[in-house]
C-alpha cells in the first residue's frame, strides 16, 4: 500500500543502479589491487620516510602487501622496530 | 602528420566497431582525410557495417608481410570520396602481426590522413597490443553495465602502462527512461567510478541496427538520435565545444504537473 503511494506520488523505491554501483565500485578495488611492483615500491619507500620521523626500522626485513579476502581489501605492513625517537614530537 | 585514435573497450559487444564506422563518416562528412583500420584480425568486421565487404582484395596482413603496397589495400568508401578502410585479414589470427609494425603502418597513415581510427578487438591480449601501438590517443567505449564498466576499468589501467594516458569515454547504448527510474547507471555514476574525461554519450537507438542491416553507418541519418549523438562526438574530437545531449523523459501532462509540484 504505501508503495502504491510512493509510485502514485513519483517518488519510486531506489532502482537496481545502486546495487550495481556498489558492486562495481568493490570489484574494482579488487582488480586494481594487481599493482605493479614499482608501485609498492613507491608505497613502501614513503611510508619509510614517514616512519622514520618516530622510530628507527629494520628496513630490511620491513614487509608490505596488498591482501584480499571475500569483503575487503587491506594493505598489512610488518615493520619491526628497533628504536623509538622519543624527542620527535617536542620538534627536535 | 594525422592523428591516430584506437577505438575500444576489453569487453566485446559494446559498439566499438559501430563507432568507429560512424566516427569515421562523420568525419569524411566534415571533408577530412580519414582511414579506418580493422585490426580486429581473423574476425573482422567493420567491412560489413560500413557496407564494403564486396571490395576487398587485399588486407592489413598483405600489407605488414609485404604481399602488397598500402594503397592497394585502401578500400575507398562508396559514398565518401575521403574516406577508405584497411580491412582485416580474414583468414589469419592475431599472432600475424606485431606491435612494430602496426606503429610502422599508422605512421605512414598518418603521413596521409588527417585522422587514423583503429577499430581494436575486445580482450587484451595480441590483438589489444596491436591496435594500440600506434595510437596517439584512445576512445574507450563502453556500456551502462556492471561487465562494461569493470573491462574499461582494466583497459584504462592497461593503456596507462603502454604510456597511453588521458583516454576519452564514450557511453554507449544510455536508456533514459531506465536511468530516470534508477534502474540504469547514469553517466555521473560511470565516471566517477572510471574517473576519465567523457567524450560522449549514444542513446540506445533502434536505426543503429537498421543502418548495420544496411551497411550505411548511422550517422549520415539527420533524424536519429545516436545519429546526432555521433555528429556530437565528431565535433568534439575536431576540438569544438558541443554541450553533452540531455533527454527529456518527463513529457507527459502529468510528468509536467508533477515538475511543477517539485516532486
Amino acid at each position: 500500500m504505501f508503495e502504491l503511494i510512493q509510485k502514485l506520488f513519483g517518488r519510486e523505491p531506489q532502482g537496481s543502479k545502486n546495487i550495481a554501483k556498489e558492486r562495481l565500485r568493490f570489484v574494482l578495488v579488487h582488480d586494481r589491487v594487481n599493482v605493479s611492483p614499482q608501485y609498492m615500491e613507491a608505497i613502501r619507500d614513503d611510508m619509510i620516510k614517514v616512519i622514520s620521523n618516530y622510530m628507527d626500522i629494520n628496513e630490511n626485513e620491513m614487509e608490505i602487501n596488498l591482501t584480499r579476502s571475500n569483503t575487503q581489501v587491506a594493505l598489512v605492513a610488518n615493520i619491526p622496530v628497533n628504536r623509538m625517537k622519543r624527542n620527535n614530537l617536542s620538534g627536535e | 602528420m594525422g592523428e591516430v585514435i584506437v577505438i575500444t573497450s576489453g569487453k566485446g559487444g559494446v559498439g566499438k566497431t559501430t563507432t568507429t564506422a560512424n566516427l569515421g563518416t562523420g568525419i569524411a562528412l566534415q571533408g577530412k582525410k580519414v582511414v579506418l583500420v580493422d585490426a580486429d584480425i581473423g574476425l573482422r568486421n567493420l567491412d560489413v557495417v560500413m557496407g564494403l565487404e564486396n571490395r576487398i582484395v587485399y588486407d592489413l596482413v598483405d600489407v605488414t608481410e609485404g604481399n602488397c603496397r598500402l594503397k592497394q589495400a585502401l578500400i575507398r568508401d562508396k559514398r565518401y570520396e575521403t574516406m577508405y578502410l584497411l580491412p582485416a585479414a580474414q583468414t589469419r589470427d592475431k599472432n600475424a602481426v606485431n606491435p612494430e609494425q602496426m606503429r610502422q603502418l599508422c605512421k605512414e597513415l598518418a603521413a596521409e590522413f588527417d585522422y587514423v581510427l583503429i577499430d581494436c578487438p575486445a580482450g587484451i591480449e595480441q590483438g589489444f597490443k596491436n591496435a594500440i601501438a600506434g595510437a596517439d590517443r584512445a576512445i574507450i567505449v563502453t556500456t551502462p553495465e556492471v561487465s562494461a564498466v569493470r573491462d574499461a576499468d582494466r583497459i584504462i589501467g592497461l593503456l596507462e602502462s603502454e604510456g597511453k594516458h588521458n583516454p576519452q569515454l564514450i557511453v554507449n547504448r544510455i536508456r533514459p527512461l531506465m536511468v530516470k527510474k534508477g534502474d540504469m547507471m547514469d553517466i555521473d555514476d560511470i565516471i566517477e567510478i572510471l574517473a576519465v574525461d567523457l567524450l560522449g554519450i549514444i542513446p540506445e537507438d533502434e536505426y543503429i541496427v537498421i543502418s548495420t542491416n544496411r551497411g550505411e553507418p548511422a550517422v549520415t541519418n539527420s533524424a536519429a538520435l545516436a545519429s546526432l549523438a555521433y555528429r556530437n562526438i565528431v565535433r568534439r574530437l575536431m576540438g569544438e565545444n558541443v554541450p553533452l545531449m540531455t533527454f527529456e523523459t518527463n513529457d507527459s501532462l502529468w510528468g509536467k504537473f508533477k515538475k511543477v509540484l517539485g516532486f
